[in-house]
């Protein structure tokens, strides 16, 4: 079957034909086959989030050259970053797939709380930390099944997931903190929450994180199949592919990057807090989006999410470092969510 | 004997209180293409939707190769050398030529991590296979973008991929031109040449009449007939037997209570 509608290729050229565009289409290479702009159009989402990045940094740079170029108020947002990080990415594989999961600020809260527990009654850390995933993941499983097996709406059923898991939290703790003023002194501190040369090491392991995230959304089978799940459910059922498990799945890795998240939390204050994760249901969404994933599922980009998420990050730290009072901070999140929504509806065609 | 791929047995499928098929069987046998034809809404599509696994009956027995199965799938169906071109062509339309040509079947390396280099240069030798000749085309570009007679050859071009023994078509030709059309009957005998088996829907009796040795009338979920070409001599007779189907004349109303 052709599918070429038409067999002279010149006549398919742009109509503003220069010598290159004839010479091209005679060679039988379109602009397809440039590596270049295939690479271009293949990141589009996520260029467009790093160019919001860049434009957000000259604005505060030029607001405050001085407080903009000294490295404090960087590291201040990279602290905090891979946290937010850890959940966003695994938010993008549920947004492709064609849900949301709303959840993930109590499973961070829940899994740094059985993170806090085990250290505190005398476990290493590590053992904290795989505690802590497991919880994730079983988490992650549940809200998963309430959605895919019992066919409940992904937006509420999550959102109730949440608030009831923090109400656990709640009714158990009665609203007590948990110090852990002996964890800087352990292994795993070092490992993952030590600063050398002012550079926090959580940077390191997001940097591997959000690399290996990134291959399995792009280049591995699983992420294939999330994308054409959340592209077209029947077609992906017709080719053999197991929508629910697909489905269950990446609510399962929303749990595990909460885990990580929740522990991440506990390491920077040694502290676990009753309300940890709360604040970072509204910002880890934003940063799904700001970032370039389609809210209608089937396209999104792991690496746009994470430059998302710096760019929200930073707009708090930024707001204040120019100089402005805190009650700035909530309008500029807004504006640069629809300013970056904006440009990507640009960006991304919806085919149907 | 020769070899039967496929046997549907007292196949039944109601949605709700609409029964879609009502006691059907049906068999494939190795080489041979069978020409499904019915009306709008006689259970064609829900019943070639039942051989692919889309679909499950709600009663009846499914035997491969002589072997009943259970638990009949999508992803069992293409195992068995099953190919399916749906009539609403199954493609995911925000992904990529080569996507859709492997999704649920990718050539996988360590880890379960893509060959994408392999998948690419597979998905453009089919493309080459089918006449993709465009050069507007590569196999990165996104199904959205193309035309519904292109899309088509995506989907055709998926279920040739794996050499399987039958290759099911639900109305292949619909939305497409004359020299597409063509290009797709020349596949047909390409395959029975080959000694794959075809089944065939399609609503034009003439074409359906031409590439088929066997035919299978289906009627508001019921077979009406079984019929080889040799017995049944001409595609006008097949016609006759259809537009009789729809619209009884008296004559022959009587004679069939008799
Ligand atoms: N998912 C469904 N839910 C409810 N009813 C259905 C469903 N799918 C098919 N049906 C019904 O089953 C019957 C058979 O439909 P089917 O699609 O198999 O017909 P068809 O022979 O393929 O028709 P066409 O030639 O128009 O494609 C129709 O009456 C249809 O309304
Ligand atoms: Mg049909």
């Amino acid at each position: 079957m052709s599918l070429n509608p038409t067999d002279d290729p010149v006549s398919q050229a742009p109509q503003k034909l220069d010598a290159n565009a004839v010479r091209r289409v005679a060679e039988g290479r379109h602009a397809d086959q440039s590596p270049l702009r295939r690479f271009l159009r293949a990141n589009r989402p996520a260029l467009g989030a790093l160019a919001v990045a860049v434009l957000m940094l000259l604005i505060f740079l030029i607001g405050d050259p001085t407080v903009f170029t000294s490295w404090n108020v960087y590291r201040a947002v990279l602290i905090g970053l891979p946290v937010v990080i850890f959940v966003v990415v695994p938010l993008v594989f549920v947004v492709t797939v064609g849900e949301i999961d709303l959840s993930f600020p109590a499973t961070i809260g829940m899994t740094g709380w059985v993170f806090a527990l085990i250290v505190q009654a005398g476990f290493d850390p590590f053992l904290g930390l795989l505690g802590a995933m497991v919880t994730g993941v079983g988490l992650g499983f549940c809200v998963g099944w309430l959605v895919v097996y019992a066919n409940l709406s992904s937006l509420i059923a999550t959102l109730g997931m949440n608030f009831m898991l923090r109400g656990l939290i709640q009714i158990r703790t009665e609203g007590k903190s948990i110090a852990l003023p002996n964890l800087p002194d352990s292994l795993a501190y070092r490992i993952f929450a030590d600063q050398y040369l002012g550079i926090p090491v959580s940077v390191f392991w997001i940097v591997i994180f959000v690399a290996v995230c990134s291959l399995i959304y792009n280049r591995h089978r699983f992420g294939l199949r999330v994308h054409v799940v959340g592209d077209n459910p029947d077609a992906a059922q017709q080719m053999g592919i197991n929508v629910r498990r697909v489905r269950l799945l990446t609510f399962a890795f929303v749990g595990f990057g909460a885990s990580l998240a929740g522990v991440f939390a506990v390491f920077i204050n040694y502290t676990w807090w009753p309300t940890s994760g709360e604040s970072y249901l509204l910002p880890g969404l934003a940063s799904v989006f700001v970032g370039g994933t389609a809210p209608w599922g089937g396209i999104g980009t792991v690496i746009g999410s994470a430059i998302g998420a710096f760019t929200v990050s930073f707009i708090q730290t930024g707001v204040v470092g120019v100089g402005l009072s805190g009650f700035y901070v909530q309008f500029f999140y807004g504006l640069i969510i629809i300013l970056s929504l904006l440009g990507h509806r640009w960006n991304q065609i919806r085919y149907r | 004997m020769t070899d039967r791929i496929i046997e549907l047995r007292d196949i039944r499928k109601s949605y709700g209180q609409v029964y879609a098929l009502g006691g059907v069987d049906l068999h494939v046998d190795q080489g041979e293409v069978v020409g499904l034809v019915g009306d709008n809404g006689a259970g064609k599509s829900t019943l070639i939707k039942i051989l692919a696994g889309a679909v499950r009956p709600t009663s009846g027995e499914i035997l491969v190769r002589g072997r009943p199965v259970h638990g009949w799938d999508a992803a069992q169906s293409r195992a068995a050398g099953i190919e399916t071109v749906f009539q609403d062509r199954a493609l995911a339309v925000q992904q990529s030529i080569t996507w859709n040509i492997f999704m649920g079947r990718e050539i996988t390396g360590p880890f379960g991590f893509l060959r994408a280099g392999k998948q690419r240069e597979e998905a453009s030798r089919l493309m080459r296979e089918i006449g993709f000749t465009s050069k507007v085309f590569g196999p990165d570009s996104i199904v959205g973008q193309l035309s519904g007679g292109e899309r088509q050859g995506v989907a055709i071009a998926r279920a040739i991929y794996n050499r399987s023994d039958l290759i099911i078509l639900d109305e292949p030709t619909t939305a497409l031109s004359l020299t597409e059309t063509a290009k797709v009957f020349h596949f047909v005998e390409q395959a029975r040449a080959a000694g794959r088996s075809i089944l065939f829907i399609g609503h034009n009796i003439h074409h359906v009449y031409d590439i088929s040795d066997r035919f299978v009338v289906l009627d508001r979920g019921r077979v009406a007939s079984q019929i080889t070409k040799a017995e049944l001599g001409s595609a006008d007779a097949l016609v006759r037997f259809m537009e009789e189907l729809a619209h009884p004349s008296p004559k022959t109303e009587k004679a069939g209570k008799a």
